[in-house]
């Protein structure tokens, strides 16, 4: 594994030189808006790597909050009338700069719902395929982060091309594939560091980060228990209680992947577009008939619980469904804490682990 | 691999009135490209989605039978914005139909067996797929005795009346058609829930024998303890789910029951898999 030394003189310099192959998306603060987010930079913009932490997760990069899967005409006169056809869209190279590493993991999640052996989403694969993802390692977790807990970490290199490390004066790069040494190709960066040192100093920080970490989540028990079980477990109304259905967890998750399909005409043209959608919302599962087989807000907190960290772990058996990024936990205007509905989750009922006595 | 989002282009062949008071149509739809209805290679009790460019799309059972060739056929109940437009169309419009979508009823499983199929109301839809292609000629003979328990409010919302009354004249379907009531002094079949007519015609259980029940939610409510009285185990009876759809292939994560997605890992459930849910349909 090569490991790159990038002064920062160098860094805006690559950049540039990157773009004439890459499109670069990035952290940015835009004038205007509140909040930093990742956006697919202009010419002269470079990515604000302090504001990498941003409110919501990177997933848009892939998977944008709307997208239009189809354009269409309704003038019975045009020969395309009722036709769907699939816009022109641009899956040229990109390169996502400064992902966080839990967000590079969530979207390997989200690439298990996407791109499975029977069907691939065209739109999501298209734009995954598209991207080099240049991660940059988390020095200073937040409060809320327990994301050594779930598989991924602050260093984490799940779902990264490229990882980063900030040494203040320099970054030193881990190129973890082939798409991240094309990458670094490309921008130039080719000062080779010295791998062993390198390698020291990155483990250093690693630790020192991790060790910044101090809240964790247990799902050790959660897969040996029953769907029913937990499905029925007393305390939902409880973790239920506060809850208003905003649906803000599941916008700001990285790992959300629900959305909904809808039609927009404009007179005889119009759109067929995918949406992000919540399980927060009564709309979501309501039947033509009036039923809704979850019409209570705590079916609905219940269904998400439940399909991060029961039904996502029982259907691929790789872990939960939660990257520990800490955002739905900082920004529940309730303060509902995924990392209490996990515990009281794996410790409800009957200790698996206990001897029969 | 193909765009799964995008419909292959139909025409409406034929719409007829399914039931008298008209809530209820039946649309047969010509591809318009031949090869695609190849691609569109189906089993009885899976779906589709029927799109209407500038409305949405709709799941819908198929009702027509893979031993019907040059046509697909759905039947639609007229609920939403959808379905209301998708009434005001006629032949010759071009619209989309996505699919075929879903499993199907288990038919290498269910191959030399006795079959109960239990219906009521519009749930009779892929029920009808099954029973033509059970009784296609070529499949027939794969399978022992045939039973259908079909009921509706009254003969005027039965699905599929005239075919209905054909199989009744048949030897080798035995036919119980009922209606909850009727005012026709002339009504020459039963009369009574589907539920009643099960515990009186449905045959015993047997290792061989197994039952496909379809309909409303009160009609499944009473109809499966008459199955358990009359010892069906619950891996011999087979069930059809409906949940709110829109993508039909498993991503866009509304359909679930449990880890199960209606829409891909169903429609068709038995009631054994179903005791293993949480049941939110």
């Amino acid at each position: 594994m090569e490991m790159i030394k990038i002064d920062k003189k160098d860094w805006n310099k690559g950049l540039d030189r990157s773009r004439k192959t890459y499109r670069l998306v990035g952290p940015v603060k835009r004038a205007g808006e509140d909040l930093a987010g990742f956006y697919e930079l202009a010419d002269k913009e470079h990515p604000d790597m302090g504001a990498a932490d941003t409110v919501l997760s990177a997933k848009s990069v892939v998977y944008p909050q709307t997208e239009v899967m189809f354009r269409y005409t309704t003038d019975k006169n045009s020969p395309d009338c009722n036709r769907l056809k699939r816009p022109a869209a641009d899956y040229s190279p990109r390169a996502v700069i400064g992902i966080r590493p839990y967000d590079a993991a969530a979207i390997l999640m989200l690439k298990k719902n996407f791109d499975t052996p029977d069907y691939r989403d065209p739109y999501w694969c298209d734009a995954y395929e598209a991207c080099t993802f240049v991660g940059l390692a988390v020095d200073a977790p937040s409060s809320t982060d327990f994301s050594t807990s779930t598989g991924s970490g602050p260093f984490s290199e799940k779902g990264l091309d490229v990882l980063l490390v900030d040494m203040a004066g320099h970054y030193l790069a881990k190129v973890l594939t082939d798409k991240g040494a094309a990458y670094m190709k490309a921008a130039g960066w080719q000062r080779a560091a010295d791998a062993k040192a390198a390698a020291q100093q990155i483990e250093k920080k690693k630790k020192a980060a991790e060790a910044l970490i101090v809240s964790s989540v247990s799902f050790d028990k959660i897969a040996r228990k029953s769907i029913l079980d937990l499905y029925k477990a007393d305390f939902w109304d409880d973790v239920a209680f506060s809850c208003i259905n905003c649906g803000t967890c599941t916008y700001v998750c990285p790992t959300c992947w629900c959305f909904d399909i809808q039609d927009e005409s404009k007179g005889k043209t119009g759109v067929r577009y995918k949406n992000w959608d919540s399980c927060m919302y009564p709309l979501f599962s309501l039947h033509g008939s009036g039923h809704n087989p979850r019409g209570t807000k705590t079916m609905r907190a219940r269904q998400r619980f439940m399909h991060k960290l029961k039904y996502f772990l029982d259907k691929y058996d790789d872990g939960i469904m939660c990257v520990g990024c800490g955002r739905c936990v900082r920004s529940c205007p309730v303060n509902i804490d995924i990392r209490r509905v996990c515990e009281l989750m794996n410790r409800y009922g009957p200790d698996p682990d206990a001897c029969a006595v | 691999m193909q765009n799964p989002y995008e419909p292959y282009p139909v025409r409406i062949d034929e719409v007829t009135d399914a039931t008298e008071d008209k809530s209820l149509k039946t649309f047969r739809f010509v591809f318009e490209n031949p090869e695609d209805e190849e691609k569109f290679s189906y089993r009885a009790g899976q779906f589709a989605e029927l799109s209407v460019t500038g409305l949405g799309e709709i799941p819908i059972g198929i009702a027509s039978s893979p031993t019907e060739k040059g046509f697909v056929m759905f039947t639609v109940f007229r609920v939403g914005k959808v379905t209301s437009y998708l009434h005001n169309m006629t032949a010759g419009d071009l619209m989309g139909i996505r699919g075929p979508l879903g499993n199907c009823y288990p038919w290498d499983l269910l191959e030399g067996k006795n079959i109960v199929i239990i219906g009521g109301g519009f749930a009779f839809t892929t029920l009808r797929s099954s029973i033509v292609y059970m009784l296609d000629p070529a499949n027939r003979p794969k399978f022992k005795d045939i039973h259908v328990i079909y009921g509706a409010r009254n003969p005027g919302l039965l699905l599929y009346r005239d075919e209905l009354y054909d199989w009744e004249q048949r030897d080798d379907i035995h036919m119980h058609i009922t209606v909850d009531g009727t005012d026709d002094p002339d009504w020459k079949y039963n009369t009574g829930f589907v539920p009643t007519i099960t515990e009186q015609k449905a045959p015993a259980a047997d290792k061989d024998t197994y039952a496909i029940v379809c309909g409303p939610p009160i009609m499944i409510k009473f109809t499966l303890p008459v199955l358990e009285t009359l010892g069906y185990p619950h891996d011999q009876i087979i069930m059809s789910l409906e949940n709110r759809m829109k993508c039909g292939i498993g991503m866009c994560g509304r359909c679930n029951i449990g880890k199960e997605l209606v829409c891909k890992d169903g429609p068709v459930f038995t009631l054994a898999q179903l005791n293993h849910t949480p049941r939110e349909y």
